[in-house]
């Protein structure tokens, strides 16, 4: 028993020693989201070491976050959640002058709504929400939200929807001919009913399609373009469709928070990350685009023309970038959400 | 054998249901362990002997990092929830009832009871509160919590094996003169030794299991194999996966063997 | 009795306790302690986007029952909360009825082995036991899963033309429970099983009873409170199980577990969350205390 205690005792130390120099950092972001060869370049050029901590859904991160004390440095919220970030004073307006690559922010999302002139947010990725199809089990339209909504009977119990609360209900809403963020009673009730009446069709509200899209064990789902861009990968029968009557946009981007420890390293990885060459590493693993300027020569050429990445003309005007909603609107979307839940 | 052979005869079906338990109990495990040394990919099909599985888990810094975190932090728990335990077998055994003793059970046993879920939400409420109050988010919340949940399953052999004992030897070196620190130095705590392994033990491959308590728990960089796993395979299920799983499977295997042939001596 | 075995007695106790102390006050922190709060939790209002706001409220503890409607602000039944509460104790009844069925046998063919071989089966059921819940869940998922061992099996040997669809339904929760918790089922059973005398069936099959007859009347009585035992032991994890239905319920079927996370996620609630875990706590002191009265009776009627 000695033998093996101080067997253990030393490989914790080794274990100790192995991040001492370059101090750390603390990156909390979403799950299978992060290039780890993203972070071995970091830590080659600064000698800080990375540690991520996955989570799975924007209000998992807040409600730790705003727990407080978790001992993160980093967080990566989407574009709907920045304001509540900034609202509830969790995350502090960024030192430009520590961020020379700042400027190589691609203008259009510079000046964005949520964050104008990126005072706090470095931009990470951002994609598209759709419907990814098995054509080999349905090859009719497939740049429609009826495909969860009124799935065609090849697909009647065989949907996975994302458990993504904003998404979902944008998407519903646009179905019945609103603007997401709706607060008319009348039409977030037709909402609530189409929801609740698509459910029965649907096979699960679950994450990890890539993967269960590539064996086939999904052939139907309502997911982030990246993630099936990697499906379709792996099987050629996996399709992504824009659904007509409008998607969600989204972007997630790197914001400082306040009580971070590693702050000075926390900005050498924020101006690391605006550098076009890493910007295009983090594309190259969760395959989204980036909003970093000149990123694209970087980038692997199977992404430069792949239909998930570059949202064909026809369906440009159909996306809708996801804001924060008012607070009737976001009440109905809590409310229906629950509601779904059961 | 004195029942002639007929019990099992006279309850049709018995053996092979239990023979079809063991057979399904065992089959998905080894279906993982067999699975891990797959040279393909896909977990779904078989494409020959391979290693390569071991090395990308070997090679990912998550998976060591989590790896040692788990060690870690299922050696302290052991450790503090054995002692504990041991401490408080010898408080409650042995010796005349005495008030409040039910009272003791049940604390010790609490986590036995509770569900998991409500604990985890619990501890994460009561733990925020502190991380915010004196700003520590280190491995020690982690380490209490565990300790916590250990205890009963520390305490349970230890308790059997005090049991067991008699106070013939004890009373025999309190006559000769020896000191109550004495006779437990020499005479109690040497016969209690395999209980306490034993408990050590169970505690140690408790902690090193748990998922919902240690997920709710964490802070910044504390994710252990289980709960790194966890978001692992909510997003894809790659043989990486049955990799680690075989492995933590050999490690708690081992413990246990340990564990049987410690207590098994004993008879 | 004399004042110096008083005073022994006195001292014992003290012992005891102190003895004892350094577990409890861990025990407190850690375990029983936080509990109180989620108890304060449950009465109060929620916070403006989530945790709480203080002051005290009913709200949560209303809202198990009964919820506002959005639309029109009526208070009806909460069929959501209602209807995950249904599924979750009818699928842990379901999986404590059904470890029990396939339980008992294997108990049984535990106990009628010699006893150097009954220690090794019993050590075989109890690794799984201690085998980490996700591995065995992740496990059970790849036998079941659509492309899984099982369909695979099945299709090759003609026995089903299409694939069965289990994965993410109420019976893949069930099969995954079932697995998950069948060893705790058997361990009690064996270990009342193992007690008990064999010798009273060569006695009862001498005097001609059936064998139903000496199921129901010689090994039921005996074995009855390890039935208890084993079916406490499987009904209360299942009822409070998250790993489970969240990797095999595919998030759709959720169990209260499940619920109770979401309310502190996505659903911002965590009053209702806290009161929800109050109420599961509940259900399952209840079930604990039906569970002691019985085993106290037991131990009254042996005597």
């Amino acid at each position: 028993m000695k033998k093996i205690l101080s067997t253990v005792a030393l490989i914790l130390a080794t274990a100790g020693l192995a991040h001492a120099d370059g101090g750390e950092l603390q990156l909390y972001n979403w799950g299978d989201y992060t290039n780890p060869e993203l972070l071995k370049k970091f830590e080659a050029e600064t000698g800080i070491k990375v540690t991520v901590t996955d989570y799975d859904s924007n209000d998992t991160a807040l409600a730790k976050v705003e727990a407080g004390g978790s001992g993160f440095d980093l967080v990566v919220p989407s574009a709907n959640f920045v304001q509540i970030y900034v609202q509830k004073d969790l995350i502090v307006p960024l030192d430009l002058t520590k961020i020379p690559n700042h400027k190589n922010i691609a203008p259009e999302w510079m000046g964005v709504a949520y964050d104008p002139g990126r005072a706090y947010t470095i931009p990470w990725q951002w994609g598209t929400t759709g419907m990814a199809v098995n054509q080999k089990t349905y090859s009719g339209d497939i740049n429609t939200s009826a495909i969860f909504l009124d799935p065609p009977p090849e697909l009647v119990g065989k949907v996975n929807v994302t458990p993504e609360m904003n998404d979902v209900l944008a998407l519903a809403t646009m179905y019945e001919g609103g603007q997401p963020c709706s607060d008319d009673p009348v039409l977030m009730k037709k909402v609530r009913d189409k929801l609740l009446e698509a459910k029965p069709k649907w096979v699960s509200m679950d994450y990890g399609m890539t993967e269960k899209m590539s064996s086939n064990d999904v052939v139907a789902s309502l997911y982030w373009n990246g993630a099936i861009f990697r499906a379709r990968l792996a099987n050629p029968d996996v399709k992504y469709g824009y659904p007509k009557e409008g998607f969600p946009l989204w972007m997630d981007q790197v914001a400082l928070l306040k009580d971070a420890k590693n702050v000075d390293n926390a900005y050498k990885f924020l101006n690391f990350i605006a550098e076009p060459e890493n910007a295009a590493l983090i594309s190259a693993f969760a395959r989204y685009a980036n909003g970093i300027s000149g990123s694209e020569a970087f980038m692997p050429a199977d992404m430069k023309d792949a239909p998930e990445i570059v949202i064909p003309a026809e369906f440009k005007d159909k996306g809708h970038f996801l804001l924060g909603c008012s607070g009737k609107a976001q009440d109905y979307i809590t409310a229906i959400w629950t509601e779904l839940q059961k | 054998m004195a029942s002639k052979g007929f019990v099992l005869s006279r309850l049709p079906g018995f053996n092979a249901i239990a023979i079809g338990v063991f057979v399904a109990l065992y089959l998905p495990i080894g279906m993982l362990v067999v699975y891990s040394f797959n040279a393909g990919k896909s977990v779904a099909s078989w494409e020959g002997f391979s290693l390569q599985w071991y090395a990308v888990a070997w090679a990912n810094d998550a998976v060591k990092d989590a790896t040692i975190r788990s060690l870690y932090l299922a050696l302290s728990a052991a450790v503090i929830s054995t002692l504990l335990a041991t401490l408080a077998a010898l408080g409650t055994t042995r010796r005349a009832a005495f008030k409040g003793q039910t009272f003791i059970y049940v604390m010790i046993n609490q986590p036995l009871m509770v569900p998991e879920i409500v604990s985890a939400v619990a501890l994460l409420i009561f733990f925020a509160m502190i991380k915010q109050a004196t700003g520590y988010a280190g491995m020690g919340y982690l380490i209490a919590a565990h300790a916590a949940f250990c205890i009963p399953f520390a305490y349970l052999p230890i308790r059997a094996r005090l049991e067991g004992m008699d106070l013939t030897l004890e009373t025999a070196a309190s006559d000769l003169y020896a000191s109550s620190w004495q006779t437990f130095r020499f005479v109690t705590l040497p016969l209690l030794l395999p209980g306490i392994f034993a408990g050590m033990m169970l505690a140690f491959v408790t902690s090193l299991d748990d998922v919902v308590i240690t997920v709710f728990v964490k802070s910044a960089g504390q994710d252990t194999l289980p709960t790194y796993m966890l978001g692992q395979i909510r997003r894809q299920v790659t043989a990486e996966i049955n990799a680690i799983s075989t492995v933590l499977l050999a490690l708690t295997v081992a413990l246990l063997t340990l564990f049987f042939l410690l207590t098994r001596k004993k008879d | 009795m004399s004042p110096a075995e008083q005073a022994q007695i006195t001292q014992s106790t003290r012992n005891g306790w102190l003895l004892s102390a350094p577990a409890l006050v861990l025990l407190t922190i850690a375990a029983v302690g936080p509990l109180a709060i989620v108890v304060a939790y449950s009465f109060m209002p929620q916070g403006d986007f989530n945790g709480v706001a203080w002051g005290f409220s009913l709200e949560a503890w209303q809202g198990i029952l009964f919820t506002k409607d959005v639309f029109d602000g009526t208070l009806a039944w909460a069929d959501a909360n209602l209807t995950i509460f249904w599924r979750s104790v009818k699928l842990s009844m379901l999986t404590t009825v059904f470890t029990f069925v396939v339980g008992f046998p294997t108990s049984w063919f535990i106990a009628t082995r010699a006893p150097k071989a009954r220690a090794l089966w019993l050590f075989l059921i109890t690794i799984p036991f201690w085998t980490n819940l996700l591995i065995r869940t992740f496990a059970i998922n790849e036998i079941i899963r659509k492309e899984g061992l099982l369909n695979t099996i099945l299709l090759k040997l003609h026995i089903i033309s299409k694939p069965l669809e289990m994965i993410y339904t109420d019976t893949a929760v069930f099969i995954g429970m079932t697995y998950v918790y069948l060893p705790l089922m058997v361990l009690p059973l064996f270990a009342s099983l193992d007690r008990f005398d064999m010798r009273l069936l060569e006695a009862a099959y001498d005097l001609y009873a059936s064998p139903f007859q000496v199921l129901r009347k010689v090994i039921v009585p005996i074995v009855k409170p390890g039935i208890i035992a084993g079916s406490i032991l499987v009904f209360v994890p299942s009822l409070g199980a998250y790993v489970t239905p969240r990797l095999l319920g595919g998030g759709k079927n959720m169990m209260i577990g499940n619920f109770i996370e979401l309310q502190f996620g996505q659903g911002r609630n965590w009053p209702l969350g806290a009161s929800l875990s109050v109420t599961l706590l509940f259900i399952v002191t209840g079930a604990l205390l039906v569970y002691v009265r019985h085993a106290n009776r037991e131990t009254t009627h042996g005597q």
